[in-house]
């Protein structure tokens, strides 16, 4: 075999429940993920020598927490897609020799803020001098600024962002663990009370608490857990800009543009060779960029691909299976789930199973089109 | 009602605000590449030159995307819905601002259309924000 040696997800779980769940702080959320993660791998936590996760709680709190005493941590928090990240990092790690068995974990009271941090944009950073003082109030009005731009451009009509609910509503309706799971038109999105305009309420991801994790070691330990091994083929990382405002191309993502190509090129793949695919969605446009940024489609016919049915139950390229961000969850750091739905489905084990994928993509983005993790993820081994 | 944030400037975008007090829109310039760039820093973000200065922008500028919010940040209450607006700025640099002295509906925020930079005081700061080309 030519290459690095290869490295799996061993296990990936999520916490039992979603939603709305005002008996667990973050940090019991961190933990119930880890320890379904560790438990889907067949491991017990004494088989961890590695951890990786944001703050806050942060890698120590969570580690000590499971009791464990790592060998390697990974504090990598730049947002969403932090998690694509560590699963990045700790391959290099595995390979390194610096762990040999890494957790990796999410939990976010998002919705009831238990035990969360507060929210904190200091009035001297560069955000805190240039952007809040013109009324922004988090992603709604952030995230969304650049989608007017792309539709003058492109020609992207409001009933074909309005039609990316849509879609993957779809999925959600297949899936009992999703949030919103009752079929929504076109009419019923463009309805629903503006949030901040172009943009409608069903355009806009859920607010929800929740937390999952991931079991990460080398590929020759492949046959020795109890579910099929997730083969981790490519993966790639970027980053942008920490203001909207300095975006350089309102209608593309440079840092989504950048991860995937070093994760299909590490990987080995073009677009033709991918089953599934998982696009970060805190806002409809967002996978409209994705689909394009991938290499999927060209620019500007995203917002068509996804109207004509492509990606919802049935179409040619199965995307944002379990609902996504608009219809399943959305934590705050959606990026954990976008990974563990493409494990489900690579598995096999998935509520909307498309098929029998034998490659996954998982596109997460961190901020507002700031950072960006591609994975790709495989069936079997390069 | 909770009064609107006030920006806190800091050693390297002290002259973009007192630019501002004076009613003029100072940003920089590098002198390697030419380059006009924002927001404040001491490095020209496009050749990483330090020989960089300031200037007085003509204060004309486009809109170049903007979203209408409805959910009010805090101390904005009595002015919602408002406009979030992005101008690109003749010289070319984009900022963040607020849009005075037009609707703020789709119709009357037409993207590309001409604007004007004014002055507001905020706090012990003055904002730049922009409104119609023509007085």
């Amino acid at each position: 075999m030519s290459g690095p040696p290869g490295v799996i997800i061993a296990g990936a779980a999520e916490t039992d429940q979603l939603g709305r769940l005002p008996g667990y702080s973050t940090l019991q959320l961190h933990v119930e993920g880890a320890l379904n993660a560790v438990a889907d791998a067949g491991l017990s936590l004494r088989d961890i020598d590695g951890i990786a996760t944001v703050s806050a709680p942060g890698p120590v709190q969570v580690a000590h927490a499971l009791g464990i005493t790592p060998s390697w941590i990974d504090g990598t928090g730049v947002g969403g897609t932090s998690f694509l990240l560590h699963v990045r990092h700790a391959a290099a790690a595995i390979r390194a020799g610096y762990a040999r068995t890494v957790l990796i974990t999410h939990g976010e009271s998002g919705r009831s803020r238990v035990g969360a941090s507060p929210f904190r944009l200091g009035a001297s950073s560069p955000v805190g001098q240039f952007e809040v003082p013109y009324g922004v109030f988090g992603p709604t009005t952030t995230f969304t600024i650049p989608v007017l731009r792309y539709m003058k451009e492109y020609g992207l009509t409001h009933e074909q962002l309005a039609y990316v609910a849509v879609a993957q509503r779809r999925w959600a309706a297949k899936n009992p663990r999703a949030a919103f799971r009752d079929p929504v038109t076109v009419e019923d999105v463009l309805a629903s009370r503006i949030v901040a305009y172009p943009f409608h309420l069903l355009e806009c991801c859920l607010v929800t608490d929740g937390g999952g994790a991931l079991v990460v070691t080398s590929a020759d330990r492949a046959a020795s857990f109890p579910k099929p091994a997730v083969h981790v083929l490519g993966t790639g990382e970027s980053s942008e800009t920490p203001m909207i405002s300095q975006m350089a191309d309102f209608t593309e993502s440079l840092a989504f543009r950048l991860a995937g190509a070093a994760a299909f090129a590490e990987a080995g793949i073009g677009v033709a060779d991918v089953d599934h695919l998982m696009i970060y969605d805190a806002f409809a446009h967002v996978p409209i960029y994705g689909l394009e940024a991938l290499g999927f489609v060209a620019k500007g016919e995203a917002g068509p691909f996804i109207a004509d049915g492509n990606t919802e139950p049935g179409g040619s390229l199965p995307l944002n299976t379990n609902g996504g961000g608009l219809s399943y969850t959305h934590t705050g750091m959606y990026g954990m789930f976008a990974i563990t739905e493409g494990v489900r489905q690579l598995r096999g084990e998935a509520a909307a199973q498309a098929g029998s994928p034998q490659i996954s993509v998982i596109l997460g983005n961190g901020g507002m089109f700031a950072t960006a993790g591609v994975l790709v993820l495989g069936r079997h081994p390069r | 009602m909770a009064a609107k944030p006030v920006p806190v400037p800091t050693p390297e975008t002290q002259p973009f605000w007192d630019g501002c007090a004076a009613g003029e829109l100072r940003i920089q310039r590098c002198a390697g590449c030419g380059r006009a760039y924002f927001y404040p820093r001491p490095v020209c973000p496009a050749c990483g030159s330090r020989d960089v200065g300031w200037f007085t922008a003509s204060g004309r500028a486009t809109l170049y995307s903007y979203v209408i919010n409805h959910r009010p940040a805090p101390g904005w209450e009595d002015e919602t819905p408002y406009a979030i607006a992005v101008v690109q700025l003749e010289e070319g640099p984009r900022m963040m601002t607020s849009i005075v002295g037009l609707p703020a509906t789709p119709e009357a925020l037409e993207l590309d259309m001409p604007l004007r930079v004014r002055f507001e005081s905020r706090g012990d700061v003055t904002l730049p924000v922009f409104g119609p080309a023509a007085p």
